[in-house]
């Protein structure tokens, strides 16, 4: 059979199945089983509502039991067995060769690095292109048009940003735009103000910024308002935010001190420590709009007194913007920021198509990969999914957690 | 709310041209990508794609007809004369011409060249030209140097090479086949599972039903990655192997918490009234739902619909593990692209091509359908 015949057959199968389902299970409740009638009529119809909603539940409940739950516990067991003594139970000598792997911390590290640079880039172009859009009137079309990435594919995203980042040898005509752009450099002024003096100082301001943030962190957590959780959740925050200040640091020192290859094309994506930035512009081309839809929403759902209030108390845009706005949709942000988060810790597509992981790119989704079907090694695969399990884990209690207390 | 106390205009056409460089810079790399898809392989090599869309200027050869040639030399006024047009298609535009390959910009277009021994030639912007001679002229035709800026010229050919040129390593026709097999049931499947489930548990009242929302919850950030081996294995042994079944499967199974969230928080949101006053006229639970709910739902349902559409027709782990096998016959337009990176990392015309054909579709439904996009977006992550 052709597989588009049996495509639309399965799509009659699967929906008139289901349907089938629901409605004969439904009959076989009211007219077989417990039938509206007869003595035991008031009985049998309670009976047939308690049983009911587990009929509307079961195909569901079944096929997520089956296709994410178990799964979970069975990737776990597999994590302790090893495939080539027939499955037999070693411990944790998987996460011990795992862990033995510099290229696994290779990934770990990788990982972090697209934790930390990723959502926040895409929140942060979010927020501005957000607030930016709101103010015009030809705001929709722009958004969509920012927005429009989210519907590409991480491959096709992919092939889009090899293109940009193509390299031809010295001497003919660069067509990817950043060599292009980037042999327009030649070491006069224009290069340092572009090359050093503006790098140097973003980064300088985002040291400052993030040590703002730990300092007022700090005064917080010292006033020891709102118990002891938010208390040690503030420390931790604040030392990783000293960590993101201080490699900033290290970054505008880099900008300034750096030599620079000058007129020389570059192959921007072997060259360690760079390349994994040029892999995450990727992402946030894409998740930006996501962002920036969000972001532009709860913006708009901020109630206009409240601004109207701190402009006649003489409030100027920035006070309105990061007084008043800033922590009606902090909510938001951790929403989206999480939302990316979970992206981020799954992202295969763009490492693969574009790198896979050589040149130092690799990260734990791909090195997942390289390890199940390439190695065929299902213990150490499914050590390392387990860490990508790990690593979700705060955002599922999280997220469970709100969700429990938003249906009390 | 700018003009709440007094607009200020100065900082309106920055916010304007702020706006403008931020399209520009997002448009860009796809607006690459569609451009370089319309080139030719020369074309892309030597130019960048930014540049095709101005003339663009390069130094060519040209040569005058033979004077050789049957009934070219006319004699006008007792002089030779051959007159004709250098270039073959029209079009292109001379700026400074010469006749010899060590000084190419000799001339202008119009001016007049000596060529020694009585014999002069004239060339035109557009390259027309007049050759004279007093003595009849023989041998090969004359060369011209010329820096010549050609138009924007752009072509199907790609398009046509990678859809009907049925050629085994490019082809995306088939991809492209197998990707809507892929992604149509797989998207219809689990909203009609989902929808049952999300009106059991917006509406029906039973104990656990706060827990079972709490999994649905928990279960929509899973990684899938946890799920390839397991899934592979048990597909492997109750005999479905890979193949279009286990991929609907999969994705109907990834799919489904998701689903079950959105319409569930929309379902949740139905007026209460029309419910219960459909009871008390003796609706069965069947029948409220599919005569009350299901179309009153149909926002979220068609949210739901085009996440799992883009999701489905972009993905490329699920397909890698549990559709395509070692014969290749079902391979889905991201593997194909992938692949064709890997074989053809040079060749951006067919590269270019192979991915504009696979995110033409997904960028059709987006700007369709954006309104439910934004919406399921809204609903799926704002609390």
């Amino acid at each position: 059979m052709h597989p588009a015949l049996q495509g639309l057959f399965t799509i009659f199968l699967g929906v008139g199945g289901c349907i089938a389902y629901f409605y004969f299970s439904n009959q076989f409740l009211d007219k077989v089983l417990f039938p509206a009638k007869g003595e035991n009529i008031g009985r049998n119809i309670n009976r047939a509502n308690l049983v009911r909603p587990w009929l509307f539940l079961f195909p569901a409940m079944f096929a997520l039991g089956l296709y994410l739950a178990y799964p979970v516990f069975a990737t776990l067991w597999y994590s302790l067995t090893d495939r080539e003594q027939d499955g037999a139970f070693v411990g944790l000598a998987n996460y011990q060769q795992m862990f033995a792997d510099p290229k696994f911390w290779e990934a770990l590290q990788n990982n972090m690095l697209w934790l930390v640079v990723v959502p926040a880039a895409s929140t942060a172009f979010g927020l501005l292109s957000a607030q930016l859009t709101d103010r015009i009137k030809w705001g929709a079309i722009a958004k969509s048009l920012i927005f429009m990435p989210m519907a590409i594919s991480f491959v096709g995203a992919s092939v889009i940003f090899k293109l940009i980042y193509d390299t031809r040898p010295v001497g003919q005509s660069q067509i990817g735009v950043l060599n292009a752009v980037w042999l327009q450099f030649d070491g006069g002024v224009g290069s340092f103000l572009i090359l050093r003096l503006v790098p140097g100082m973003l980064m300088i301001c985002a040291a400052v910024a993030a040590l703002f943030v730990v300092w007022s962190m700090v005064q917080t957590a010292r006033s020891g308002k709102g118990g002891m959780l938010p208390t040690v959740l503030r420390i931790v925050g604040a030392l990783i935010l000293t960590a993101i200040a201080l490699t900033a640091l290290s970054f505008a020192f880099g900008a300034f001190t750096k030599t620079y290859n000058y007129g020389v094309p570059q192959t921007w994506l072997t060259i360690p420590g760079w390349n994994s930035f040029f892999l995450m512009i990727v992402l946030i081309w894409i998740q930006t709009g996501f962002a920036m839809v969000i972001l532009s929403a709860a913006l708009r759902g901020i109630p206009e007194e409240t601004i109207e209030a701190a402009i006649v108390d003489g409030a100027n845009p920035f006070q309105v913007f990061f007084k008043i706005k800033m922590p009606q949709i902090s909510g938001t942000i951790v929403v989206v920021w999480t939302t990316i988060t979970l992206v981020v810790l799954k992202v295969f597509d763009i490492v693969f198509a574009m790198t896979n992981g050589q040149w130092e790119t690799q990260v734990l989704a791909n090195y997942m990969y390289d390890k199940l079907f390439r190695a065929n090694d299902w213990g150490l695969g499914s050590a390392s999914a387990m860490i990508i399990m790990l690593l979700v884990s705060p955002i599922l209690i999280w997220n469970v957690y709100n969700a429990r207390k938003e249906m009390r | 709310m700018d003009n709440i106390a007094g607009s200020k205009s100065s900082l309106t056409w920055i916010v304007h041209i702020s706006v403008v460089l931020l399209v520009a810079l997002w448009l860009f790399p796809t607006v690459g990508l569609l451009v370089s898809s319309f080139r030719t392989t020369d074309q892309i090599s030597s130019s960048g794609w930014w540049q095709s869309l101005f003339p663009t200027e390069q130094n060519v050869t040209l040569r005058t007809t033979d004077p050789d040639d049957e009934g070219v030399q006319s004699l006008v006024d007792g002089v030779y004369t051959i007159t004709g047009n250098l270039f073959d298609e029209p079009g292109a535009e001379i700026g400074v011409w010469g006749t010899s390959s060590r000084a190419i910009d000799s001339y202008i277009a119009g001016d007049t060249a000596d060529l020694g021994d009585g014999e002069t030639i004239t060339v035109q912007a557009n390259g027309d030209y007049v050759w004279t001679g007093t003595a009849e002229m023989s041998g090969r035709g004359q060369r011209v140097f010329a820096t010549a800026a050609t138009p924007p010229d752009f072509t199907l050919d790609n398009y046509d090479k990678v859809l009907f040129s049925g050629s085994q390593t490019d082809n995306m026709l088939k991809a492209f086949t197998n990707t809507m097999i892929v992604t149509i049931p797989a998207t219809i499947i689990p909203i009609v599972i989902a929808a049952f489930a999300a009106y059991a548990l917006a509406w029906m009242d039973f104990p656990g039903r706060a827990i079972l929302i709490a999994m649905v919850v928990g279960l929509l950030v899973v990684p899938l990655q946890l799920a390839l081996i397991p899934l592979l294995k048990l597909h492997l042994n109750i005999g479905i192997g890979k193949g279009y079944l286990g991929v609907w499967l999969a994705h109907t199974g990834f799919g489904l918490p998701l689903a079950i969230y959105l319409l569930r928080n929309y379902m949740v949101g139905l007026p209460r009234d029309i419910i219960e006053n459909a009871r008390v006229d003796g609706a069965t639970d069947f029948q409220i739902f599919t005569k009350i709910i299901l179309p009153l739902s149909f926002p979220a349902l068609a949210s739901f619909a085009i996440f799992q559409f883009l999701w489905t027709w972009n993905d490329l782990l699920v397909a890698k593990v549990f559709l395509i096998d070692s014969t290749g016959q079902t391979t889905v337009m991201t593997n194909q692209i992938v692949e064709l990176l890997g074989t053809r990392g040079g060749n951006w015309e067919i590269l270019a091509t192979a991915a504009f054909v696979s995110i033409a579709v997904p960028l059709a439904v987006f700007f369709a359908m954006q309104k439910y996009l934004v919406r399921g977006l809204l609903a799926g992550s704002v609390k």
